[in-house]
């Protein structure tokens, strides 16, 4: 296992995964017998769950001794919709699962299928999907961190983070047109050219990003408040984080040094120059660390796709296959061939070589694969999104062992789990 | 990658840079111990079962061909695909599997099963198998034998029927009080 070997010490002796089911933490016969346990209800409307997410669970005084998570308030069937739609229909459903890294979730079903197709994008393409996937990032991780504080009564802290989330989608808006779900990633490269005027706004936007984040940083990394919330709670050691499939920055935040953009390089990561923070505590405070360090670097790498792209000036951002990708609007109206291509990929949809695929991307919030089956059809016949935050959750009741009912907002909220799409 | 000393390993897939382990059910929790112990699978990244029901069968929007190739005379025969190989069962559940370290490395294991017919569990050799298995037993019913907590996820708990099954019926389900006055 890869953790760096200076840093390395034991969070806890053993496992404190329970058995004999991993995600339920139960109450001892002891305990039950003094008849002083009192079983809570919290959520499944609970402004502090993230979401709907609901936890059943039993105190002890203060000691939270028995604890369940109960999910599927957002079920809306993702899945069993793409299966019904043809391919290209199908993308629009992949970011509203997680829609708080809506381009991330795209990336991952449009990178599937392109790996079903055996289609290579234009480096344009890839280094654009980057642009916006590490911009996506940021967005996701400020969202996280300005909700996470907020809920541990640093307010200010949510304030400063909207302001920052608030230029993202503006450049996000500039780009395509959307703010959110911008269903801009292509199959085959990028839906549209990129409007010229996107490069010296997202300039100012990189060279701003680094004294927000020393903001929020002066606001929390040394405050006292803070410290004591989030500091030796939620405790997950690294070998129970592997076996609990944990991944993103929970795992780093356990000390594992684990990043697929450089573990499994994927688009331009390869080519890109950053650095994968871990840290080695296994606690919230660790997870709170890895997030604004991640940040920092996205916004390195941010940097480094528009060096690249401003050379690409007149590339083409997707590729010309006309089987898959609709022909330039101007050619219908000259070109036959372009009108039935147009008309077949528009109603029919294209097909896709039978076979399935699992293709996996590192979201803000971990490994997040889409494994698809194709039979050689129109539409997808399976697709399955491993969602880190369904996997994610399954840690709750390891981290919460030990842990006092007022810490459970902090812990829970440091797994970063967005309902959407454990549900999907 | 060299994975033939997996126990119960009926069929070793190459497809489009992955690496596919057909394993026999009845032996699938060796063969998941000898991945985990052996090989250095330690993690399990995410299980997906799916279903095959009417596989290979006229699709709703078009035709798919026939097992030479396309039929001009039949229309929407626009793609140029042959009818797909035909599936051993009805139910495939697949386990990614993650090597997380140093040497990164995937590989899936595929196991067959017909409706009806149990699959051993793996919650423990990979615990985070726990909610995995309990969505494919709520949206497939894929029954996990052994696992101490297999009930719906997603789903109501008085849900009828198995909705990511292909004869599950799209549309169909009932809105409460449309009738009721």
């Amino acid at each position: 296992m890869a953790i760096a070997p200076e840093r390395q010490r034991a969070i806890y002796e053993g496992t404190r995964i329970p058995h004999p089911v991993p995600t339920l933490l139960r109450v001892s016969d002891e305990l039950n017998a003094t008849g002083d346990i009192l079983r809570v209800n919290f959520g499944p409307n609970h402004p502090s769950t993230h979401g709907v997410l609901r936890l059943i669970v039993d105190l002890f005084g203060e000691d939270v001794v028995g604890l369940e998570a109960v999910i599927g308030y957002l079920h809306t069937g993702f899945e069993k919709n793409m299966e019904q739609k043809s391919w290209w229909k199908a993308i629009t459903y992949a970011p509203r699962m997680d829609y708080v890294s809506f381009q991330n979730n795209e990336l991952a079903f449009v990178l599937a299928v392109e790996k079903l197709l055996e289609l290579e994008p234009p480096a344009k393409a890839t280094w654009m999907r980057t642009c916006l996937c590490e911009l996506n990032r940021l967005h996701s991780h400020l969202i996280w961190l300005g909700t996470s504080a907020l809920e541990l009564g640093a307010i200010s802290l949510f304030w400063y983070a909207f302001r920052e989330r608030e230029q993202i989608l503006d450049l996000f808006e500039l780009v395509t047109g959307a703010r959110m779900h911008t269903r801009y990633f292509q199959i085959g490269g990028l839906a549209e050219d990129i409007p010229s005027g996107f490069f010296p706004e997202a300039r100012k936007f990189v060279e701003w990003m680094p004294h927000a984040i020393d903001d929020y940083e002066a606001m929390l990394t040394r405050n006292k408040i803070w410290l004591e919330r989030t500091e030796g709670l939620g405790l997950l050691s690294a070998d129970d984080a592997i076996a609990l499939g944990q991944s993103g920055p929970v795992l780093r935040a356990s000390g594992v040094d684990w990043d697929l953009r450089r573990a499994q390089p994927y688009l331009a990561y390869a080519e890109c120059d950053f650095a994968v923070p871990v840290f080695p505590e296994g606690d919230v405070y660790a997870r709170y660390r890895v997030h604004m360090q991640e940040l920092r670097e996205s916004t390195k790498i941010i940097g480094q796709c528009l060096d690249r792209l401003e050379t690409m000036e007149g590339e083409p951002w997707i590729v010309d296959d006309r089987k898959v990708v609709l022909p330039p609007r101007e050619e219908l109206h000259t070109s036959m061939e372009s009108l039935i291509h147009h008309f077949k990929i528009v109603t029919e949809g294209f097909r896709v070589p039978e076979g399935e695929v699992y293709a996996t991307i590192e979201s803000p919030r971990g490994e997040l694969g889409c494994y698809v089956v194709s039979d050689g059809g129109p539409k997808p016949w399976r697709v399955k999104f491993r969602a880190p935050s369904f996997v994610a959750l399954q840690a709750t009741a390891t981290c919460m062992s030990e842990a006092l009912v007022a810490d459970m907002i902090a812990i829970v909220g440091s797994l970063d789990t967005v309902m959407g799409e454990v549900d999907r | 990658m060299s994975l033939e000393g997996v126990p119960g390993l009926v069929e070793t897939k190459e497809a489009f840079g992955e690496t596919t382990l057909v394993v026999d059910p009845a032996r699938l929790q060796e063969a998941c111990l000898h991945l985990r112990d052996q090989e250095g699978f330690n993690m399990l990244s995410d299980l997906s079962a799916a279903d095959y029901l009417g596989w290979g069968a006229e699709g709703v929007s078009g035709y798919i061909g026939t097992a030479a190739g396309r039929d001009l005379n039949r229309p929407m025969t626009q793609g140029l695909q042959a009818l797909p190989a035909p599936k051993p069962k009805r139910f495939a559940v697949n386990y990614h599997l993650l090597a997380v370290g140093p040497a990164p490395k995937r590989v899936r294991v595929q196991t067959w099963v017909d409706e009806d017919e149990p699959v051993p569990t793996v919650i423990e050799i990979w615990p985070t198998a726990d909610w995995h298995e309990r969505e494919a037993w709520d949206l497939f019913g894929v029954v996990f034998e052994g696992h101490p907590n297999l009930k719906r996820i997603l789903l109501d708990d008085d849900w009828e029927g198995h909705p990511l099954r292909k004869d599950y019926p799209i549309g169909g389900e009932p809105v409460r009080f449309s009738e009721e006055r």
